[in-house]
């Protein structure tokens, strides 16, 4: 269990992906059968204890610490979990109980007896552990770590590509036994034996333009991206899922679009939200994700339905082998006519030479459209992201001149560095107003130039944040691209972008000549967000 | 006890009978200082009384003349006026001092900052039965149990074996945590060279010179090459990290000594990777222990958390109450 509290602790302070990748890689390979099984299960979110109510969690502390010292450290410290875990005195020395041992005591309590049985495992073990179990029981383990990065990892630990642990991963439970024996050369691989299981995606390889001119479009079918979810629609003998595109069951969020299934097989598609007869921007599928279940009002709203761009499994054919040319034509059989409302298929877009569809590209008939999507037309599915023969070939990004008015350190290793920026662009009244936030997209040497901006032209400190000189005349102006625009309440401009980021450095332009509200406002007419 | 031997004023603690201070905020004629610590040691006082540690320190930060007239305190009992007083080790940092308070038939101990682990670069607090006890109370919150400082320094000297190319930056204030790191990590068998930012450098050879060996101590110096400290342990006061000094290191480990690094927070917070949780002060099972070992008739109880300890002295039966000192900021520990 200490190996366990260690590893959560680490994955919460450490900054950088990779990083954390490696900690969980280092778990592994370091942590004997089955606690490493059940420390993936919990990074996964696959583990599932019974659930401890914070005030049952209260109560157990209650008959041990004085209300008013608890209060008092609660308070200070600010989580209910971490401030037990401190305060808890245990009767003797600690144990490094497996984590395996805690989680089957838990799993074997009857309902009324889990508190009890925290309560005794809180004697057990040291101050570190017993916020890790703490974490445990309240189901928020917080990380920063998700599902698919744990897989990552485990992919890494075992050298095999992360699409095979995809692949394998909702026929399994934890401690996941068979899996890491396979991974660790000591048994073959299991098989997938679950109903309804995951395949592992195909994506696509960025292209440009240039790019295209070496390439035959005769040999490519073109579609448009959509600014949806990936998923994969599965029905197999009775069990219907919906995973997202790392394999993630989704299910739970999107009754409506499973009511669609009416074949046997697998479809890759998009997830989308329908919206006045036409398909609804991103922000409208963001009120459908990460839910748990969804209330009818929600359903109506926003109805969610797939566009199918490929089938891989047709009944009890495996069809990954076949050319895209086959796939699509049996694609197109079983969509044909069944409720078009819920699932329908991805048009192909007629196409005979690049500059034409380049046109195309520039005038998509839905501003819920990204690109367009190249496929070869013999290629074959397969996991991951080969190089040749899918491309995806994205509209330029939207990119706007801002100016700089807030900066905010960054966190570890950009501690040291005002790295989070706020840039605004002008209102018809001549005044600068914040539209949006970036931390990404300069470089290590633009970052330094900006820093070093930014303590030149200090004019105010809030804590971490300060403003800088923003004036028509004097300030820095940030080329800022994103991806789209939505309407926000939240933000005293009536406009937020998506995924910003510092695409160049403007120290040839004054302020006075950056961006203004109004055509950010247009823009949010012209894509009709 | 009639009158008490000692009493608040806005200058800080004042004994009547002996006409003086205890580590005053202000300037005052007469200071007796428990410790070199900037909220408890301040320049400008017209006589200064405080260990000989103590006094060369506050000489190395605020320079030769920080006081008109100063007494170096040895063990021995001082009669000041109708008092008498007496300088008791306190384990807080190197000169660091209880200051003992004798008027009538009563004792008063002003315990400064202390704690009661063992710590190489200092003397050991030493108990003394009194009838009041001023204790501090900045972990004075039931959270605060200060794991073994070995384990900590074991915690920073794996890290450098794992993470061979980081630079393992590592915060500690100038006075007392810089050089207790530096020798936890020499007892712990770590005999590389050990990079200082420049500001820790006259404090560390000063604990040299009082017989504290630091082993090999190099400047982390500006013309070094950015990989040339990859794999190594630099120390910097914390202050130094939202500097340019703090930039040139590749691929920081960003690690903090103290005892705030206890809680989850104040660890996130300050954006610390490597959490050391190595303390000057007593933590809450030192405080309660100091409190039951001293025997003391009444607690008074300053800077930090006071509302939990005189609560918990309170659940004990013992007198206890808050004495609300200003001027004494959060410890810099
Ligand atoms: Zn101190
Ligand atoms: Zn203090």
């Amino acid at each position: 269990m200490k190996a366990f509290a260690r590893l959560l602790d680490q994955l919460i302070l450490t900054p950088s992906r990779n990083e954390k990748v490696a900690l969980v890689r280092r778990y592994l390979g370091t942590t004997p059968d089955p606690d490493r099984g059940y420390a993936l299960a919990a990074l996964t979110g696959d583990l599932h204890l019974p659930a401890v109510k914070p005030a049952v969690l209260r109560a157990l502390v209650a008959e041990r610490v004085d209300e008013v010292l608890f209060r008092l450290s609660y308070d200070y410290v600010g989580d209910l979990a971490e401030t037990i875990s401190l305060i808890w005195e245990a009767a003797g020395a600690s144990e490094d109980l497996p984590l395996s041992v805690v989680v089957e005591r838990l799993t074997s309590a009857s309902r009324g007896a889990a508190a009890a049985v925290v309560g005794d495992l809180l004697d057990r073990l040291d101050p570190s552990s017993r916020y890790a179990l703490l974490k445990l029981v309240t189901g928020n383990l917080r990380t920063g770590f998700s599902a698919r990065l744990a897989k990552v990892a485990l992919a890494e630990h075992g050298g095999v590509p992360v699409t095979e642990i995809e692949e394998l991963w909702h026929g399994l439970v934890a401690p996941y036994g068979a899996l890491f024996a396979w991974l660790d050369g000591r048994a073959s691989k299991p098989v997938n034996l679950a109903r309804g299981p995951f395949r592992p995606v195909m994506l696509a390889t960025p292209v440009s333009e240039s790019e295209l001119a070496a390439l035959d479009p005769a040999a490519f079918a073109a579609e448009w991206k959509w600014d949806g979810i990936r998923v994969q629609v599965v029905s197999d003998r009775g069990v219907r899922r919906l995973y997202s595109r790392s394999g993630d069951d989704i299910s739970a969020a999107f009754p409506d679009a499973l009511d669609a299934i009416e074949f046997e097989g697998s479809i890759d598609g998009e997830l989308l939200v329908r919206h006045e007869g036409g398909v609804a921007p991103f922000a409208a599928l963001q009120q459908r994700l990460n839910r748990k279940t969804v209330g009818k009002a929600t359903l109506a709203d926003y109805p969610a339905f797939i566009r199918a761009y490929d089938l891989l499994v047709d009944a009890d054919d495996d069809l990954r082998h076949l050319p895209f040319r086959d796939r699509r034509a049996r694609l197109e059989s079983i969509i044909t006519g069944k409720s078009p409302d819920r699932l329908d298929l991805s048009p192909l877009i007629p196409f005979e030479a690049w500059d034409e569809l380049a046109t195309r590209r520039e005038a998509p008939p839905s501003p819920v459209i990204e690109g367009v999507m190249l496929k070869r037309w013999d290629s074959a599915y397969l996991a991951g992201r080969p190089k040749g023969p899918w491309f995806k070939w994205k509209r330029d990004p939207f990119v706007i001149d801002a100016v700089l008015m807030y900066a905010q350190r960054g966190h570890g290793r950009r501690s040291s560095f005002y790295s989070d920026y706020t840039f605004g662009v002008w209102t018809g009244e001549g005044a600068l107003t914040p539209v949006g936030k970036a931390y990404f997209g300069f470089t290590d040497e633009e970052l330094l130039q900006i820093d070093r901006y930014v303590r030149d032209n200090t004019v105010e400190r809030f804590g971490p944040v300060r403003a800088v000189r923003a004036e028509p005349g004097h300030g820095l102006v940030l080329e800022v691209a994103f991806e789209g625009l939505n309407r926000s309440r939240r933000h005293k401009s009536g406009v937020a972008m998506r995924f910003p980021r510092i695409s160049r450095l403007r120290w040839d332009k004054r302020p006075a000549e950056a961006d203004r509200l109004e055509a950010l406002e247009s823009l949010l007419e012209t894509t009709g967000a | 006890m009639t009158s008490p031997p000692l009493l608040p004023r806005v200058e800080g603690l004042y004994c009547p009978a002996g006409d003086f201070f205890i580590d005053p905020v202000r300037p005052v004629e007469r200071a007796l200082v428990t410790h070199g610590h900037a909220d408890h040691a301040r320049a400008g006082h017209r006589a200064v009384l405080a260990t000989a540690e103590t006094l060369d320190i506050m000489a190395i930060r605020y320079g030769p003349d920080f006081a008109r007239e100063t007494q170096a305190a040895d063990s021995a009992w001082i009669t000041l006026g109708e008092s008498r007083v007496r300088f008791v080790p306190a384990g807080h940092i190197l000169g660091s001092a209880q200051i003992v308070v004798e008027v009538g038939g009563t004792r008063v101990v002003a315990g400064g900052d202390f704690k009661r682990g063992s710590d190489p670069t200092c003397a050991e607090f030493e108990l003394v039965p009194c009838d009041v006890f001023i204790s501090e109370a900045t972990f004075g919150l039931p959270v605060f149990r200060h794991p073994p400082a070995r384990d900590e320094i074991g915690k920073l000297i794996a890290s450098l074996g794992v993470n061979v190319h980081r630079t393992h930056l590592v915060g500690a204030y100038a006075l007392g945590k810089a050089q207790r790191v530096i020798r936890l990590l020499r007892d712990a068998g770590y005999d590389a060279p050990i990079f200082l930012h420049g500001s820790l450098q006259r404090l560390c050879d000063y604990y040299q010179s009082r017989g504290v060996a630091l082993g090999r101590l190099l400047p982390a110096t500006v013309d070094a090459p950015r990989d040339g400290f990859a794999g190594r342990v630099v120390i910097g006061p914390p202050t130094s990290f939202g500097t340019p000094w703090a930039r040139r290191f590749a691929d920081p480990m960003i690690a903090f000594a103290s005892g705030w690094m206890g809680v989850r927070p104040r660890i996130r917070q300050r954006g610390v990777e490597l959490p050391l949780v190595i303390s000057d002060h007593s933590d809450w099972p030192e405080l309660t222990q100091t409190i039951e070992d001293v025997g003391a008739e009444q607690i008074w109880v300053t800077h930090g958390q006071e509302e939990a300890l005189v609560r918990w002295c309170e659940l004990q039966g013992i007198r206890a109450r808050p004495l609300n000192l200003v001027g004494y900021e959060e410890e810099p520990e």
